[in-house]
């Protein structure tokens, strides 16, 4: 990143010992031939510019908008999905989980970090961190509350722990007072938590 | 492996705390070994698997203090050392020391249609499902000392088979090295107080399990 590595050294030695170790590795790689340093450019270029959680909030607002859309979701996610062009690693078969008035859904990977790339992109941090992975089995509406989110005791908890190859996109409930609004308009509302299920999809008029 | 990764249900870790505004990545070294990870696994030729359980397979100490992308980096450079791809005087280097034997690349031209591909698990299925939904299994007691994708929490418990997922590469034999051996892949749904007692929050559990993670549960007085 910059030449911070030097004199940093005393504060965040093992950052910078890290940093170090994949310089040192990338030398290695490239001059024996194992690595196209622009192949690597264009991975890190795809998850921090073109796939991320735009892409899972165009598909939930076109199942909110679209009702054949929503079936096809519903009945087979990972071919729906690919109608919008979003395909491919990590999401190679996708299921939807619909919430509603009565059912909560909450998606985790408790063994590591599975989570629906193509339409989410990369997990964040708190997704991957053990405070996450432990509780949401056990105690889903306390994590909900760490998110800042309430539902009523009468709705129920289904939370889904992504242990093979089968990633799960929450479909959030439509905010209520969107009636005719477009899928564009309707994709604002939907915030990358209330894919996960850690959180509610947008009011309109901009609480979460 | 029963190893520090398998974290469902572990008390103790704090609330979750999440960043407003999350970038992908948070330094340019988590970019890098990010990708590089993604990009070996071509020459390397490891599976998803054998990367899961390179990186969760250490020190119960050790897992738990590394960040995630310290954990990728680890992960990787023991698959590299495995196969000889790299050895450690060539990373403490930063150079080449030994000549590379001839392997496959991904190059920059091919990451586009490699990614909007993936790697899909689910293979033709060679027999029937032994299970259909809403039959009743329990979770073996199985403690697999290698890669395994039945966590700990739910073993020995009673679910129903909530959805059926085809035949998929069995991640045990995958990490192991020993093949796809595809089995049924079903979601198990369990009632929460099942596994955690009267005082979860939760209404239902499931988890992915392949048929291998599961025995029937005979309907009562269907035994005799």
């Amino acid at each position: 990143m910059s030449t911070s590595h030097h004199h940093d050294h005393h504060d965040h030695s093992e950052l910078s010992e890290t940093e170090l170790r994949v310089r040192a590795l990338e030398t290695v790689l490239t001059e024996k031939g194992y690595v196209d340093p622009a192949a690597l450019d264009i991975l890190i270029e795809t998850y921090e510019t073109k796939v991320g959680p735009r892409n899972g909030a165009r598909v939930v607002a076109r199942a909110w908008a679209d009702p054949a859309f929503k079936a096809r979701l519903m009945d087979d996610a990972t071919h729906a999905i690919a109608e919008l062009g979003f395909t491919g690693r990590q999401g190679e078969h996708i299921v939807a989980v619909e919430n509603t008035a009565q059912l909560h859904n909450m998606v985790v990977c408790t063994l590591c970090s599975c989570y629906p790339w193509p339409v989410l992109g990369l997990p964040p941090v708190w997704y991957k961190s053990a405070p996450y992975r432990s509780r949401a089995v056990k105690d889903p509406r306390g994590v909900l509350k760490d998110f800042g989110v309430t539902l009523p005791g009468d709705v129920q908890i289904r939370v889904w722990d992504s242990t093979a190859e089968i990633r799960y996109l929450v479909l959030p409930q439509r905010p209520a007072g969107t009636d005719g609004w477009s899928e564009e308009r309707l994709a604002e509302l939907v915030t990358r938590d209330s894919m996960i299920g850690t959180g509610l999809a947008k009011q309109p008029g901009g609480h979460a | 492996m029963d190893g520090a990764h398998d974290m469902g249900g572990v008390a103790g870790f704090g609330p979750v705390v999440s960043e407003q505004d999350e970038p992908a990545f948070h330094a340019e070294w988590e970019r890098r070994a990010f990708a590089l990870t993604l990009a070996m696994a071509r020459p390397g030729g490891w599976t998803l698997d054998m990367s899961r359980f390179a990186r969760e397979n250490r020190p119960a100490s050790d897992y738990l203090a590394m960040s995630y992308y310290q954990i990728w980096l680890a992960g990787l450079e023991q698959l590299m050392i495995e196969r000889d791809l790299v050895r450690r005087d060539e990373i403490a280097a930063g150079h080449a020391l030994h000549p590379a034997t001839p392997r496959p690349v991904l190059h920059a031209a091919d990451v586009a249609a490699g990614l909007a591909r993936g790697a899909p698990t689910e293979r033709a299925a060679q027999a029937p499902a032994r299970f259909k939904v809403g039959d009743r299994v329990r979770a073996r007691m199985l403690s697999t000392p290698t890669h395994t994708r039945l966590p700990r929490y739910v073993r020995g418990h009673v679910g129903v088979i909530d959805r059926v997922h085809g035949c998929h590469v069995f991640a045990d034999s995958s990490a192991a090295g020993t093949g796809e051996a595809p089995q049924w892949l079903y979601t198990v749904r369990f009632d929460a107080r099942e596994l955690w007692g009267a005082d979860t929050t939760a209404g239902e559990v499931s988890v992915d399990a392949w048929d291998s993670y599961l025995d029937p549960v005979e309907a009562a007085g269907a035994l005799r």
